[in-house]
């Protein structure tokens, strides 16, 4: 049906698009590539020429490199395992017939829509604070010593808030996968006897499989460059230093574009390997 | 069999459902209740939950810091612009991909998905460059350009999305019918599109409001929106926990309400289709 002439408007169409993305993409990645094989401290005399790799060998042998590495990995991964596991029984439950269904939902998923600079900063001043925190009331109703969160727990602290950040991004997408379960499958086994462990395990989760996948993927491509909740928290002391953060110390603190640049390169590509697998999902179900 | 849900069973459900309900919820609540109390309630041992004085003095004390209106302003103005900007951009394309389809739409698509998943951090310092070659560090102009170009993809897809579900055949019919193209777009096309429209308008706003890494490193003084206000508590000086409160719960409170209007748009919005 389309013509030469219509091929060709759209295409003119797309253009301001295209153009534009294509732009933000390549004009900063070559920016950085070119500034990762070179010496430059804008603080300290500048451009001091070419380098060849050794801001890449830098950055890995650093020493904050690979504790900055394995933070990353332990807020990332902790957070993934609280939001999915919660985030399927919550699914799960809200799926149930109860009253006020809605009213619910709007509950749960409303941490989702508090942006997180206030999230991290009510978080740590009113429930976290060793002092007047609601934590440390609870703790001390029970007469325990209150924590000091943010320092002698922080990771686990910067997992709870983000946590709480994504738990409902979770829910909500695994809500809407389980309500397109075919409820005619389930009561067939109910009938047969499964008890809703097995319902559970052999009909609702692998019928879950996909979505979890996209919530894991998503939520890991979010995850790798969380920078706000560490930023006004821990300011990447205790043991916080994510490797998306180290970058932005190196780059923006102390001014060490080479390096930074090269730890951008890295932090590029690991965040692509998570990409590929994201865009492969994505892809099948357009062509759907 | 009749259906096993008993009466007493939903009871159940709902109490459980609505306990961890709140639960999630009460940071939030505990936020908003804190931001009516004096400073002296709100760091009360024991903590006061309803049984105090509400006063309205955090947010006269906030809304008199002089310069809160312009950080609003600055939100408004950002996450408005950048993604009424990113729609007038994106529905052309959208429109040509969904109506006039080639071998390469996926492609494109696809690939528009990808530049997403750039880690803003590392194109930090050529970003930051740029801003300041072109004199643009610390606007507005400059943020409304980067969140329009960062949530540009998503309004891409979303648009694509809804456009997609509009028939062709009933375009043809208009056309058989003898509508001229202006007809059609008037009065089929846009009808049809503005609900697909308006929820990708709401909930890039939402994620554009809340965009918490170009706008604490690209502004200081003069372009700083809320996300940058709050952060400034971060080190406060002596009591602060009521007013805190109170510029949060300002803060957040447009967002909370836009943010359950757009609910359903969230999912397909978010992971671009992929679960519907």
């Amino acid at each position: 049906m389309a013509t030469q002439h219509s091929r060709s408007a759209a295409r003119l169409m797309m253009a301001p698009a295209v153009v534009l993305l294509l732009g933000w993409m390549l004009v900063p990645l070559t920016m950085t590539l070119y500034f990762s094989f070179k010496k430059y401290l804008p603080l300290r005399g500048g451009d001091l020429g070419w380098v060849g790799f050794e801001n890449y060998t830098r950055f890995l042998t650093s020493s904050a490199f690979w504790p900055s590495v394995q933070t990353t990995l332990i807020i990332v991964g902790g957070v993934l395992a609280i939001t999915v596991i919660l985030g399927v029984l919550l699914a799960t439950l809200l799926n149930q017939p109860m009253w006020g269904q809605g009213a619910v939902r709007i509950l749960v998923i409303a941490p989702f829509f508090v942006m997180p600079t206030v999230s991290a900063l009510v978080w740590k001043n009113m429930f976290m604070d060793p002092n007047y925190g609601l934590l440390a009331h609870l703790w001390k109703l029970f007469g325990a010593t209150p924590i000091e969160w943010l320092s002698q727990a922080s990771l686990t602290s910067i997992i709870m808030i983000v946590s709480w950040q994504w738990l409902p991004f979770a829910t909500l997408i695994l809500l809407t996968a389980i309500q397109s379960l075919d409820s005619e499958q389930l009561e067939a086994a109910e009938m047969d006897g499964a008890p809703p462990i097995k319902r559970f395990g052999y009909i609702t989760l692998p019928h879950l499989s996909r979505a979890i996948t996209v919530v894991i993927l998503i939520q890991t491509i979010f995850l790798l460059s969380i920078f706000a909740e560490i930023f006004v928290t821990t300011g990447g002391a205790f043991g916080t230093k994510t490797l998306s953060y180290l970058i932005f110390q190196r780059v923006l603190e102390s001014q060490n574009i080479g390096l930074g640049s090269a730890g951008g390169v890295y932090a590029i590509i690991l965040a692509n390997i998570v990409a590929i697998f994201l865009m492969r999902i994505v892809g099948k179900n357009l062509d759907a | 069999m009749a259906r096993s849900t008993t009466t007493q069973r939903k009871a159940l459900n709902t109490a459980f459902a609505w306990g961890i309900g709140l639960l999630i919820f009460f940071p939030i609540l505990w936020t908003i209740l804190t931001s009516f109390k004096t400073e002296a309630t709100a760091i009360a041992d024991p903590p006061v939950f309803v049984g105090f004085e509400w006063t309205l003095e955090n947010y006269t004390a906030v809304l008199e810091r002089s310069n809160y209106a312009r950080f609003l302003w600055n939100s408004i103005i950002i996450a408005g612009g950048s993604t009424i900007l990113g729609i007038i951009i994106a529905v052309p394309a959208a429109w040509s991909m969904a109506f006039v389809p080639s071998k390469r739409t996926k492609d494109i698509l696809m690939w528009m998905l990808s530049t997403k998943m750039l880690p803003a951090v590392g194109v930090l310092y050529p970003i930051y460059l740029l801003f300041i070659k072109l004199g643009i560090l610390d606007t507005r102009v400059g943020l409304t350009i980067v969140l329009m170009l960062i949530n540009l993809p998503i309004i891409v897809w979303m648009l694509y999305t809804y456009f997609k579900e509009i028939p062709g055949e009933i375009l043809e019919a208009a056309r058989m019918d003898g509508a001229s193209l202006r007809e059609e777009v008037i009065y089929i096309l846009t009808p049809m599109a503005i609900p697909g429209i308006a929820s990708t308008l709401l909930l890039n706003v939402i994620l554009a409001w809340n965009e918490a890494f170009w706008t604490l490193n690209l502004t200081a003084a003069k372009a700083a929106p809320l996300t940058a206000f709050i952060a400034s508590y971060s080190s406060p000086e002596g009591l602060f926990y009521a007013k805190l409160s109170a510029a949060s719960t300002m803060a957040i409170a447009p967002i909370l309400v836009l943010g359950w209007f757009s609910q359903k748009q969230l999912v397909s919005g978010l992971t671009f289709g992929a679960v519907k």
